[in-house]
């Protein structure tokens, strides 16, 4: 606790960093999953394209993923850029999969209502859809929003600070209370982030009422 | 893009293969690690895993687990490990063995709750044991599931095998973090190249290795 408290500005900017970093992968993340989920739900034949790549994009090492990127984007390797890019890419073929079930998840019924109702395509899209996918969608976005925080620490074994930076700099310099914090302080992150999504899917899916979320994998 | 071709050209030269330092033999140790933590890993995770998926208890335990070990840092357990017990292999072997348990343990489990209920009471009604119920029939019916867990385990291993090189001179890693401090990005790039190609390559194999053990179902001659 002491090295927290003649520390805390470090700590702090570092976490802020960290935040900086994660929160703009996992919104990538999102929007480019429901994306080629959207796809591969509506154009199966293209969706096994689509998935089958994604999954394959995932089996590449975090590490080396961030030092190929920026020789394929001409980027450079200490840019923030580069790990944004590389967790959303993560992110993305991790969460794509869940996409695609996601919309797989809505009741066929409740589309045919709708349809028959006079929704338009894109009427149904955002408020049938997407609304209905929300539970299913979410249970992965959460899983990536915690991998996501997790991975940011390793952007500090090339030089893009964020609380990796602790866990480096105290193995380096044989502060364990250093690295205990690092970790600690990303897992809450993880955790925080994690409630806030709950809180949103509750908020956003009213007519499920109070169910007790468990947690899910 | 040139750099892609001096990394490979960095790959294939015969200088960077053969003795101590060579590409054959990190590709060897890199392997080493991965088998020996995912091993040891099942050792104790299959059995374990097996046993709460036939008892059905325990499973909160195991979900919450997997979620807590997925939000703890791996370079976080790998450098508090390193401190603690010094540079060599211990402290990456450790380490390597925490972040493979979950996935086994939760393959094992749902491998077994994926079997089908009815032909598991068939079997128990038929008078099978416990022990041949397990090992006749639920391992059989999920053994794909059961594989899956190890095939993600493996692939989170091996990847995590590279950051290994960071707290000691182990497997292929030790390319990236060389080309990091010499700031020789060709060699880098050519670390990153191999330690991919592994992976991908390993994956692929767990994957019919997968594709192989999913139950097949005999058709009754009518």
């Amino acid at each position: 606790m002491t090295w927290v408290q003649a520390n805390r500005d470090y700590v702090l900017d570092m976490l802020l960093q960290h935040v900086r970093l994660s929160v703009p992968a996992i919104l990538i993340s999102v929007l480019v999953a429901v994306l080629l989920g959207r796809i591969a739900w509506r154009w199966p034949r293209a969706g096994t394209v689509v998935l089958g790549t994604a999954s394959l994009l995932y089996s590449v090492p975090a590490l080396p993923l961030l030092i190929v990127i920026p020789v394929l984007l001409g980027i450079p390797l200490r840019s923030g850029l580069t790990l944004v890019v590389a967790l959303a890419v993560y992110g993305t073929a991790l969460l794509a999969g869940t996409a695609a079930d996601a919309f797989r998840s809505v009741d066929e019924r409740v589309r045919e209502a709708a349809e028959a109702m006079g929704y338009s395509r894109a009427g149904l899209f955002w408020r049938v859809d997407l609304p209905l996918a929300v539970p299913v969608l979410l249970s992965g976005v959460r899983v990536i929003t915690v991998s996501t925080v997790s991975l940011v620490t390793i952007g500090a074994l090339v030089g893009i600070p964020s609380l990796g930076n602790l866990l480096t700099d105290g193995f380096q310099r044989d502060i364990r209370a250093e690295i205990v914090t690092g970790v600690v302080a990303t897992m809450l992150l993880a955790v925080a982030l994690d409630g806030l999504l709950v809180a949103t899917g509750r908020l956003v899916t009213p007519w499920r009422g109070n169910v007790a979320t468990g947690v899910t994998t | 893009m040139t750099l892609f071709g001096d990394a490979l050209a960095w790959i294939t030269d015969g200088a960077h293969w053969g003795g101590a330092g060579g590409i054959d033999h990190r590709i060897l140790q890199h392997l080493l690690v991965t088998f020996a933590a995912v091993a040891l890993a099942a050792l104790l995770a299959l059995p374990l895993g097996l046993l709460i998926g036939h008892t059905g208890r325990g499973r909160l335990v195991v979900v919450a687990l997997a979620g807590a070990v997925r939000a703890v840092p791996t370079l976080g357990l790998l450098t508090l490990l390193g401190l603690a017990l010094g540079i060599g292999i211990e402290a990456p072997l450790l380490a390597l063995v925490a972040l493979a348990f979950p996935s086994l343990l939760a393959g094992a489990y749902a491998g077994i709750e994926a079997a089908d209920r009815g032909a598991v009471d068939a079997a128990r009604a038929l008078g099978m044991s416990e022990w041949q119920l397990l090992t006749r029939v639920e391992v059989p019916l999920g053994a794909d599931v059961i594989v899956g867990g190890i095939r993600a385990a493996t692939l989170q291993v091996v990847a995590t095998a590279t950051l290994a090189a960071y707290i000691s001179d182990t497997g292929l890693g030790r390319y990236l973090f060389a080309g990091l401090k010499s700031r020789d990005y060709v060699q880098m790039l050519a670390g990153a190249l191999l330690v991919a190609a592994l992976a991908l390559l390993l994956d692929l194999t767990m994957a019919a290795l997968q594709r192989a053990s999913r139950p097949t179902t005999r058709k009754v001659p009518a």
